[in-house]
């Protein structure tokens, strides 16, 4: 029971440091004009990093989409309707969440082990001795450049994701639709409230997974090993929060 | 918490500007500050790290403090420069309570143990960082100050490479030009030698004996007593938390304290016996 209540306390703890560490971030948006460079560098990191992963991943996740439930819409009759399900799934869902752990993996991850190595190697207490608070120099650049890319990479997800299910529904004889009848139910269907959707979970889960993985990383302390674990929590705590937040979201935007 | 100390602690350390500091080569009478330590105590837990530690370091002045590993050495620069907060007692330099808001009318900066260079920038970029932070002056500018201060520690013409090309001596040796980029009126060794041969350690020894001129203020907290009698104006030694010793080399080397005695009669036997760790484990 003790334990249970130590495990909830560091939890609690850990969520009200995040926070705090998301609103110095903000506060330090102020000096982001004269951060710009740095900002810059982080989003091509950050798209270097994750754009070929996302094509592949989008490309084949929309062709299964299509593929399993084209066949089973076919089995109705209502084979038509696919590009409007398809749509819905990618962009209200999968798409956002997606992109959102595939951010975490690649992304998250990076941030953990560089931000854990500079803890690790005094470079923060060297950052502050500079009197350069590190919350300017290295979370907020990447916040804002998650911000950035996150909705960005998640567009582009939706868009190869569509791509994908609609080859897969045009070519597959068992579905048979064509492009065109994909894109006029797709049309039909969604609409631009569920890009918003999109958009606003895009957003949400862009700033939990750069505050988390900057969070952890700030907090390593000990030997190289300790970057190594930091790596693994910062992932395991983004995707954690990135299933909550998703159905929390959900829930409010419905 | 007052509304000031909430707002620290909602949106973390201020950042003065270049202009509050004033740009390098800021003119002062002398360099170097008095630093003054009082009744220093500092806990981890159970674990009494300092005891009431009282110190006092004249303006320009190059006081070393050495001790055996874990005797509090590096937590009491620590509280010098602000990463750490004491439990209970106060540090003054010039006058001025480390421990109050507002701004410093003193600069200072530290060397570390790991030389904790940004291994993302260049070493140009590194020692130029804190003027580019604080935008105290233009991109040319920088690259003179860069260049006069690698002049400085022996290193000219390193400013395109990496960290990761250098040598340790040579991280060291840029941590120093970095730190006297910021114009310090105090600077910070901490184990500048640590894990460096002796021919390095030579080096840096000279380095920081040279940097003397400059009337800089310096604190050097080693556990190389060669280095310590080499560059201190004067040494303290800091045993279970507490200053138990401090005088100039020769009064050290004369001492009859048995705590310092036995500390020096461990270092030189040491010193004098290749393999003693080996054959008395």
């Amino acid at each position: 029971m003790s334990r249970l209540r130590q495990t909830a306390q560091r939890l609690l703890q850990g969520l009200g440091e995040g926070a705090i560490l998301f609103l110095q971030a903000l506060y330090w948006c102020k000096a982001a004009p004269r951060n710009l460079d740095k900002i810059v560098a982080h989003l091509l990191e950050f798209g270097n990093a994750t754009l070929p992963i996302a094509s592949l991943m989008a490309l084949f996740i929309g062709g299964v989409l299509a593929l399993q439930t084209g066949s089973r819409l076919a089995q109705f009759g209502i084979q038509n309707t696919i590009g409007g399900i398809v749509g819905l799934s990618m962009i209200k869902e999968l798409g956002p969440v997606m992109t959102a752990l595939l951010l975490a993996g690649r992304v998250g991850s990076a941030i953990a082990a560089e931000l854990g190595a500079m803890n690790v190697y005094e470079e923060i207490d060297a950052l502050k001795t500079l009197n350069i608070n590190p919350v300017r120099y290295l979370v907020m650049p990447r916040l804002l450049a998650g911000l950035v890319a996150t909705p960005a990479l998640c567009m582009y997800v939706n868009v190869i994701g569509l791509v994908g299910g609609a080859f897969v529904s045009a070519v597959n004889p068992k579905i048979g639709v064509s492009v065109r009848l994909f894109r006029l139910n797709f049309q039909e269907v969604v609409e631009i409230g569920d890009l918003s959707d999109s958009v606003i979970k895009a957003v949400v889960f862009g700033v939990v997974v750069v505050i988390t993985s900057c969070y952890v990383g700030l907090k390593t302390t000990g030997g190289p090993e300790e970057i190594g674990r930091s790596v693994t929590r910062a992932v395991v705590l983004s995707f954690m929060m990135i299933f909550v937040l998703n159905y929390l979201i959900t829930r409010s935007l419905m | 918490m007052s509304a000031r100390g909430l707002w620290r602690f909602l949106v973390g350390e201020a950042e003065s500007s270049g202009a509050d500091l004033g740009g390098p080569g800021a003119e002062r009478e002398l360099p170097g500050v008095r630093v003054e330590v009082q009744r220093l105590n500092k806990a981890f837990g159970d674990l009494q790290v300092l005891r009431n530690l009282d110190l006092a370091v004249e303006p320009g002045e190059t006081f070393v403090i050495f001790g055996p590993s874990g005797c509090g050495k590096s937590v009491l620069l620590k509280h010098i420069t602000g990463l750490l907060t004491p439990d209970a007692g106060r540090i003054l330099v010039d006058g001025e309570d480390l421990g109050a808001e507002g701004p410093r009318r003193f600069r200072m900066a530290m060397v570390f143990q790991s030389s904790a260079l940004f291994n993302s920038l260049s070493v140009g970029e590194n020692v130029g960082l804190w003027l580019k932070e604080h935008r105290v002056c233009d991109a040319e500018a920088i690259a003179r100050v860069v260049t006069e201060k690698l002049a400085l520690v022996g290193l000219s013409g390193w400013e395109r490479a990496m960290p990761a090309e250098l040598s340790g001596g040579m991280k060291k040796r840029v941590s120093i030009a970095r730190a006297l980029a910021v114009t310090p009126n105090l600077i910070l060794y901490d184990e500048p030698t640590a894990g460096l041969d002796p021919v390095l350690t030579e080096q840096i020894g000279k380095v920081v004996a040279d940097l003397k001129r400059l009337r800089i203020t310096s604190l050097v907290v080693t556990h190389d007593l060669n280095l310590g009698f080499a560059v201190g104006d004067r040494l303290g030694m800091v045993h279970e938390g507490r200053l138990v010793q401090v005088g100039t080399p020769a009064e050290i080397r004369a001492t009859t304290n048995p705590v310092v005695r036995a500390f020096i009669s461990t270092q030189t036997k040491i010193l004098a016996e290749p393999g003693f760790l080996t054959k008395n484990p």
